[in-house]
């Protein structure tokens, strides 16, 4: 079980973003996680994943713990040597590397032995991938990249998958085979926790669904509850139509790589 | 004709020292946006490691070499560590600041070591000449040409084939999916700076293979690579060997033809023609030949 109890992060020394945050996700199960542009879904996922450093944020309370044994100190490679793989908000291709090189560096951290075996799992998990993967990602259809970085995580062989809105920007179709992929890779064993905009979506295939607004946790229920539950029909299922489509374009921050520059 | 054939032969062979030198810029500034202005510091201090290890140690030249280059790779890691992974998430104006004051203080330490004594290699070529499209060139040249491009055909395998080598690519394309891949991108940065030091140590010791030996001021031969790096492309390994090249052959046919032909130029002027290629590409085409266009200058 993967488990966040109590989570406060804080970016920059004095931005308080997550408020105390308590979420779990039991081996074998599909999680989501819903939330408004910047309730603090994304921040969630860089906590867990180590890569909060990155961002100038901090956790200054709380635990995360995987089975029991605290994680909430390690840096990214800690975490991913663990068991955590993550796809990350935007997909993040490495657009100059071709197919295979980005599915071989999600494997950086796996045994040589394990390579080739994934691989073969991979391309046939997604043969359009399979198709081009001698071709620069960067020239990839936003699906097929998609599918790319999440083949990138799953070279690791994680126990534990997190993925940061894989619906985002795709075509209703695309979205449904994304959908599909997610219930075959948990079926295949991997325990997920979905952040996803597109309540619709992740509610269909979780088992139990979190709703954060602005850093707190304010629904914790069985997936199927929250189908039924008027405030996420109304806010998260479209039935309010300009809801999901006007916070799209409100992205109030934008991404920048502090680490690198 | 004779003399066109053995002028372009020795250009091509401190071109490839050159290259050499570049490419150990360009892997730093592809890891970490930095451009390592020490380098030619570390390239004098590897030459030294280098006759110290044959003449002080009685070491044979090539195992020497293979010394030379483990010492600096040691070296370079270190500074790395100590000096420049402090400045992660600084600017990189400051970081390349860092690595202005590292070039003088390595570069005081290697005069201090070296004193004011003209130092050789122990090379096995020396001054004699082979025989080549019907001339005679200096062995040297030829050994400095394969050489070079051996070592740097044997990093640009590395990086295009290896595992280490593609976290090194993905490290510098975008350093927070590196880490996500769990890439140890702080070590990366130390194995950037472990290569380029060896790489510096292998220049030196081809610097140091010239007739004359060389003295601790022949950094600023070294600091020659930087108008190879402009012009190739900071970001080129391709870039650093046709800039290299072409540079060294420059230099080359100026020290030969310039003087007689277009005195007026004064003394010396083929030490001027790299900085003069530099500037002529600054003006046409500032991210250099092969280099990537977005590329930001410091
Ligand atoms: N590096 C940062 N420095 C300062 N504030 C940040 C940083 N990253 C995120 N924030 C702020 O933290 C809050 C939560 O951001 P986060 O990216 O976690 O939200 P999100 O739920 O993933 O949103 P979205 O749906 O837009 O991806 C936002 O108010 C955002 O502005
Ligand atoms: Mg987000």
């Amino acid at each position: 079980m993967l488990a966040m109890e109590n989570l406060e992060v804080v970016y920059e020394d004095v931005i308080l973003v997550l408020k105390g945050i308590s979420l779990s996700v039991p081996e074998g199960s599909i999680v989501a996680l819903l939330g408004a542009n910047g309730a603090g879904k994304t921040t969630v996922l860089r906590a867990i994943t180590g890569l909060l450093d990155v961002h100038r944020g901090k956790i200054t309370k709380g635990t995360i713990t995987l089975d029991g044994k605290p994680i909430h100190h390690m840096d990214a490679p800690a975490t991913v040597a663990a068991g955590i793989g993550q796809v990350m908000e935007g997909r993040r291709t490495f657009t100059e590397f071709t197919v295979d090189e980005n599915l071989r560096i999600g494997a950086h951290t796996a045994d040589r032995g394990t390579v080739e075996a994934n691989l073969d799992r991979i391309y046939t998990l997604f043969p359009r991938l399979a198709e081009r993967r001698k071709q620069v990602a960067g020239y990839l259809s936003g699906g097929e990249q998609q599918m790319c970085v999440i083949g990138r995580a799953l070279m690791a062989e994680p126990r534990y998958l997190l993925l940061d809105e894989p619906s985002l920007g795709l075509a209703p179709l695309i979205v449904q085979q994304i959908r599909d992929l997610i219930v075959a890779i948990n079926e295949q064993g991997t325990s997920v926790l979905l952040v996803e905009q597109n309540a619709n979506m992740a509610l269909a295939i979780a088992s139990h669904g979190y709703v954060l607004e602005t850093g707190k946790v304010v629904m914790d229920k069985p997936a199927a509850v929250l189908r039924e539950d008027d405030d996420v029909r109304e806010f998260y299922l479209g039935l309010r139509e300009e809801g999901a489509a006007s916070f799209r374009d409100v992205k109030h921050y934008k991404r920048r790589k502090r680490w690198l520059s | 004709m004779e003399i066109l054939i053995a002028t372009i032969v020795r250009g091509v062979g401190i071109g490839s020292t050159y290259a050499l030198i570049a490419v150990g810029f360009v892997i730093i500034y592809r890891a970490t946006d930095v451009v390592n202005f020490a380098q030619p510091a570390l390239v004098i201090l590897g030459a030294y490691f280098n006759a110290l290890f044959v003449f002080n140690y009685g070491l044979p030249f090539p195992l020497a070499v293979v010394g030379s280059m483990a010492a600096m790779a040691l070296i370079g890691a270190l500074t790395e560590r100590v000096a420049l992974r402090p400045m992660v998430g600084q600017p990189p104006f400051s970081a390349a600041m860092v690595t202005v004051g590292l070039f003088f203080a390595l570069y005081v330490l290697a005069a201090r070591l070296i004193g004011s004594n003209v130092i050789t290699m122990g090379d096995p070529w020396g001054l004699s000449r082979v025989e080549f499209l019907g001339t005679t060139v200096g062995q040297v040249d030829i050994a400095k040409t394969i050489i070079s491009l051996t070592a740097i055909a044997v990093v640009g395998v590395f990086l295009q084939r290896s595992k280490l080598g593609l976290a090194m690519r993905a490290t510098a394309l975008d350093q927070e999916v590196a880490l996500a891949q769990g890439v140890n991108v702080g070590r990366m940065f130390g194995v950037s700076w472990a290569m380029s030091g060896a790489l510096a140590a292998l220049a030196g010791v081809m610097i140091g293979t010239a007739g004359g030996g060389m003295v601790a001021l022949d950094a600023f031969v070294a600091l020659k690579a930087l108008p190879v790096i402009i012009l190739g492309g900071l970001d080129s390994i391709k870039g650093s060997v046709v800039a290299g090249i072409f540079i060294g052959v420059a230099e080359a046919l100026t020290r030969t033809y310039q003087p007689g032909n277009a005195d007026f130029l004064g003394a010396n002027f083929d030490v001027v023609v790299p900085y003069l290629i530099m500037v002529i590409a600054l003006m046409v085409r500032p991210y250099g030949l092969y280099g990537t266009k977005e590329v930001q200058r410091v």
